[in-house]
């Protein structure tokens, strides 16, 4: 066998066991009825606040325009909570709660493959939270999301760039957890929540200050929730995305998304060559 | 004789103290958290302040929102760093310590919620300060000790329940991890984190009072913008049902930390790793 497909096997079967392993850590602390009752809750509740929200000021949630452009963008920024925790968490989680984590590095021949296998169970059941969410904006809130209108490419396609970009940008995430302690876990949730705010996830981009629209139109995950925008609902939030073409949005979210690989990858080889150099990849910290 | 009621108030107080010490002193080696504690959830809490921007809401709401998300660092730091704490220290290695020690599971507790206190408030006061000054946020105080009482008393019941909470790790695993993971939007919604609670309805409010943060939030809003009419009960009201929750739920970690302790020992599961 050539080594450039010995290489391919190996990735996958790091990958696929990787993933099996995360699915069942995931998963088989409860039995299904009520591991899908916490699978349900937790996105529906976090849609819910936006409703109660836009109730409160606006006496109705339901149906097209702003509210629709809202719900849609909250819907699908779980993926990137999801994705970012998933990436970040396997090292805290293996290092200091399993101490597993140096046998995995000494074992594994790709670290990178293992994070995203660790990481799969996560964009698993983001994909589940979103469908839920969707359905349950769709049956009860009037969300104008109709299959004969739906563009399903720009969805997909979107759909793949953003997750790139978010895996991308969870690899770097990961390398810096390798050099920090513990209580540092829940910074997933902190860059999650910088990027709700200057992706505008849900709100139009045009109200951010300057300097802060400057960022939002740097990152990509604006341009994926752009997209997934106009491929359901037929058009896009803001007006500073208003100028973008289709294509032209697709195309700088794919140069954004390489983008935020090659840089999450420079980041987590060089958090990683310091983890190892100052003795930090079997780190415990207990406080 | 060293079983008086004096030398265990002094044993538990220096276990609290040693605990508390342990945190802080691991704080102050990494100062990674002043950047992903404080200046990052300043950002998350913004978003939803720009959200009722965008819905031109009015300005006050900016304010329900910087107080939310204040109180959310607290409620982190009950969830993460005290009520599943019990969990970490047993993949730690540490939970069978604090079991051979002749001290109170509640003064480790406690040590740990003064410990986590430090960073919270910083965060949480950092967040007020700034998203002040960034949104231009006035405040119309009608009594400071009032909203200090609140505040503390919130505080109290918080931390009850939270110690509440860790006494089921003392018996499950990674149920109660994901348990606490749970807590986390279900109650950022039904306390009314980022808006006034009553628009969920006067009956489903009452329900969520059990959470102290309910009571507190309410109270402290009503406190500081009391211009406005959007309480879910008179405020001395309040002050009063958090007084209640203080003690009823500090008195129930009391009792759930021994039964629980009893039942994890009879089936063998209080120092049982990887669950």
């Amino acid at each position: 066998m050539a080594v450039g497909s010995r290489q391919a096997v190996e990735c996958w079967r790091t990958f696929r066991l990787a993933a099996w392993l995360g699915w069942q850590m995931e998963s088989n602390w409860a039995d299904p009825f009520l591991f899908s009752i916490y699978s349900i809750v937790k996105p529906v509740s976090h849609s819910l606040i936006l409703v109660v929200m836009y109730l409160v000021v606006r006496g109705q949630a339901a149906g097209a325009g702003l509210f629709a452009q809202m719900f849609v963008g909250n819907a699908f920024f779980l993926y990137v909570g999801q994705i970012l925790f998933g990436l970040t968490w396997v090292i805290i989680e293996d290092r200091e709660f399993y101490q597993m984590f140096k046998y995995m590095y000494v074992s594994t021949p790709n670290m990178y493959w293992y994070l995203l296998g660790r990481s799969f169970a996560k964009m698993a059941i983001a994909t589940v939270s979103v469908v839920i969410v969707l359905a349950f904006g769709k049956m009860f809130l009037r969300l104008p999301i109709h299959a004969s209108t739906v563009d399903l490419t720009m969805v997909c396609l979107s759909m793949l760039f953003g997750m790139v970009s978010c895996v991308g940008m969870g690899i770097g995430l990961a390398g810096v957890m390798l050099i920090i302690a513990r209580h540092g876990g829940h910074a997933s949730e902190a860059v999650a929540g910088a990027l709700f705010l200057l992706s505008g996830a849900v709100f139009p981009i045009d109200i951010l200050p300057r300097f802060a629209l400057y960022l939002a139109k740097a990152l990509p995950t604006t341009y994926w929730l752009e997209g997934v925008r106009r491929g359901l609902l037929g058009s896009g939030m803001s007006q500073a995305m208003a100028a973008f073409s289709d294509r032209e949005l697709m195309i700088v979210l794919a140069v954004l998304s390489l983008l935020s690989v090659i840089l999450g990858t420079l980041t987590f080889i060089t958090c990683e060559k310091t983890a190892k150099s100052r003795g930090l990849i079997d780190m415990h910290t207990h406080h | 004789m060293k079983t008086d009621l004096k030398w265990h108030i002094r044993v538990n107080v220096k276990a609290a103290i040693a605990r508390a010490y342990v945190r802080v002193v691991g704080t102050n080696r990494e100062f990674s958290w002043i950047f992903f504690d404080t200046l990052l959830p300043l950002l998350g809490t913004a978003a939803y302040v720009y959200i009722y921007r965008a819905m031109d809401a009015p300005e006050e709401y900016v304010g329900f929102v910087l107080l939310g998300g204040a109180m959310t660092a607290y409620w982190m730091n009950v969830l993460w760093n005290m009520a599943s704490n019990f969990y970490f220290e047993r993949q730690g290695w540490n939970l069978e310590l604090y079991f051979i020690a002749p001290i109170s599971r509640m003064a480790i507790l406690a040590g740990m919620a003064i410990g986590g206190m430090f960073m919270t408030t910083i965060r949480a006061g950092s967040l007020i300060v700034l998203g002040s000054l960034l949104f231009n946020v006035s405040f119309s105080v009608s009594s400071v000790p009032l909203v200090v009482l609140t505040f503390v008393l919130t505080l109290v019941a918080l931390y009850g329940l939270g110690m509440l909470f860790s006494s089921l790790f003392l018996m499950y695993g990674r149920e109660a991890w994901h348990t606490s993971n749970l807590l986390q939007e279900p109650v950022y919604l039904l306390t009314g984190f980022y808006f006034p609670v009553r628009a969920l309805g006067f009956y489903i409010a009452i329900a969520a009072s059990i959470i102290p943060l309910t009571l507190g939030m309410d109270a402290v809003r009503q406190l500081v913008f009391s211009h406005l009419h959007f309480g879910l009960l008179p405020v001395h009201v309040e002050i009063a049902g958090l007084g209640v929750l203080g003690v009823g739920l500090l008195y129930a970690a009391g009792v759930a930390l021994e039964r629980m302790e009893r039942a994890a020992k009879k089936e063998g599961r209080l120092t049982l790793r990887w669950q």
